[in-house]
């Protein structure tokens, strides 16, 4: 199945994006169309090029070549003045958080209100408190530290922190890895309600396959820096590709061979 | 294994830091007089680089400039000693003992401790979450650093100066007797204006190389706890090398006349 899968309306379009670090080929010609106010989620074993093709949207990793449009614009020739607008359009939850441990979490949620948006502390406190309430937190976990905190708390701030500027885009990085089925869901609810009361859409990375049904529109496979698989998070189960069958039903057998040493 | 294939590796691999590192550089200051400025975080990097090493700095003055007394004295015996232990004292301290072994302090204190910050934000991905943030991590984490360091060495070396030449004082009429009125008459007869402004300037190159060698190491680490490790050692030794290295061009620039 290929990419055209999804509708014509894209936010972010990649094509034909391609990576190496030396020798070892991460994206390879890649191309993947995001629907605007859909959330898509990008699912492939580790290493297969998932949070290089995130970080090669952001600007934090430059690709070899391909075209990566956000809007129409394609952000890989425009200055870093420019790309530092386009940020603003995004939120980013990250794997293990990313919380800045010398701020407080009220201050690591207003953290792009105050620096990017320029606003008053005072005011950016109050919508972080907003925001860590719509994530389940209290007002006091405001003072804490991020060191304090639970991995699912810091979970819930950085979600909270990527919510805070109100995105028209948000990324989420593996969202639920390290935390309980439970807690797990939680996230999960609260990415889904995140990204719905906002209207953002969303482009998630995940491993995790009850995560991946839960907060999709659509889902795309990766696999070797390619993706191999795209289509409505319906029609997982009926792909009739051998690649998507064995991931999402995790077996050891299949056409994915994994990198390990025969005993 | 060649052994010219080995040479070339270590020559490309040398070549390729410097250009990294001039790169850095370059960014680095070429940021310091673009806005925004994060006046905040100047002060703070101020408190934690300046004043915070205010202790050590003035202990190592102290003793330096004891020891410097004594091993004039001791050195120089047949010799009318109480006329050159305060000017030798003084010119050693102010000239070269004060901004070098200050800034070697600081090298290993702050230096290694920016490593050791900005290491753990590379590879917990902090850094990336600036840029998703919409702040450029160069102004918020290199910029305050390398404006609080090329700020606070001088007054900090100025300070160390003081103490120095306190310490070779306390010595001098303390240990070995001399005439304390005469004392601070040769210190302050042979002492130029040129003497402690050389220091100063040195000590403000001084932070600039411990700054940057700090933020280079920290915002390259790659690897974990390991690669933090390595970037702090790397940026105390870098710094260290850099700091004796310059020394010695500034001091051939400032006194070849």
């Amino acid at each position: 199945m290929s990419p055209s899968k999804t509708p014509k309306d894209a936010k972010i379009e990649l094509a034909g994006v391609s990576k190496r670090f030396g020798k070892k080929v991460v994206l390879n010609n890649l191309s993947l169309s995001v629907p605007k106010g859909k959330s898509l989620v990008v699912i492939g074993g580790s290493g297969s090029g998932k949070s290089v093709m995130l970080k090669c949207v952001l600007g934090l990793i430059k690709p070899e070549k391909g075209r990566i449009d956000v809007d129409g614009r394609d952000v890989l020739k425009i200055s870093h003045r420019e790309r530092e607008d386009v940020l603003t359009k995004f939120g980013m939850l990250f794997q293990n958080a990313a919380l800045f441990d010398s701020l407080p979490v009220w201050e690591n949620v207003a953290f792009g209100l105050i620096q990017g948006r320029h606003m008053k502390r005072s005011d950016a406190r109050d919508i972080a408190i907003s925001k860590l309430g719509q994530v389940g937190l209290d007002a006091d976990v405001g003072g804490l530290y991020p060191a304090e905190l639970s991995g699912g708390m810091q979970k819930r701030v950085g979600l909270a922190r990527a919510i805070a500027t109100d995105p028209e885009i948000i990324f989420f990085d593996e969202p639920t890895t390290g935390l309980d089925p439970i807690m797990a869901d939680v996230i999960n609810n609260l990415i889904l309600a995140s990204v719905r009361e906002l209207g953002a859409t969303a482009l998630s990375i995940t491993h995790d396959m009850a995560s991946a049904r839960k907060i999709a529109d659509y889902i795309a496979m990766i696999y070797k820096g390619e993706i191999i698989w795209v289509g409505p998070v319906e029609d997982i189960d009926r792909s009739g590709n051998d690649y998507v069958d064995q991931f999402i039903n995790g077996r050891a057998e299949g056409p994915i061979q994994m990198d390990v040493l025969k005993p | 294994m060649n052994p010219l294939a080995i040479i070339g590796r270590v020559v490309l691999t040398a070549l390729g830091e410097t250009g990294r590192l001039s790169v850095f550089t370059w960014r680095g200051l070429s940021h310091t007089i673009r806005p925004p400025f994060y006046w905040r975080l100047i002060a703070q990097q101020m408190l934690y680089i300046g004043y915070f090493s205010l202790p050590v700095v003035a202990l190592t003055a102290f003793f330096t400039g004891g020891v410097l007394a004594l091993q004039i004295y001791y050195g120089g015996d047949q010799f009318n000693t109480e006329s050159i232990v305060a000017t030798i004292v003084a010119l050693g301290i102010t000239r070269e003992l004060g901004p070098v072994l200050g800034g070697l302090m600081v090298a290993g204190r702050a230096a290694a401790a920016i490593a050791a910050e900005l290491g753990t934000m590379r590879v917990t991905e902090q850094i990336d979450a600036l840029t998703t943030l919409s702040t450029n991590p160069f102004k918020y984490l290199v910029v305050p650093r390398v404006v609080a360091a090329v700020l606070t060495l001088p007054a900090l070396v100025f300070v160390g100066d003081v103490i120095g030449i306190l310490g070779g004082y306390v010595v001098g009429t303390q240990s070995l007797d001399f005439n304390s009125g005469v004392y601070i008459k040769n210190t302050v007869d042979f002492l130029e204006l040129d003497d402690i402004t050389s220091g100063l300037i040195k000590s403000a190159v001084f932070g600039l190389i411990i700054a940057l060698m700090g933020c280079y190491h920290g915002f390259n680490s790659k690897g974990g706890a390991q690669g933090v490790g390595r970037a702090t050692t790397n940026a105390v030794v870098t710094s260290s090398i850099l700091i004796l290295a310059s020394n010695y061009v500034m001091t051939s620039l400032f006194f070849s006349s």
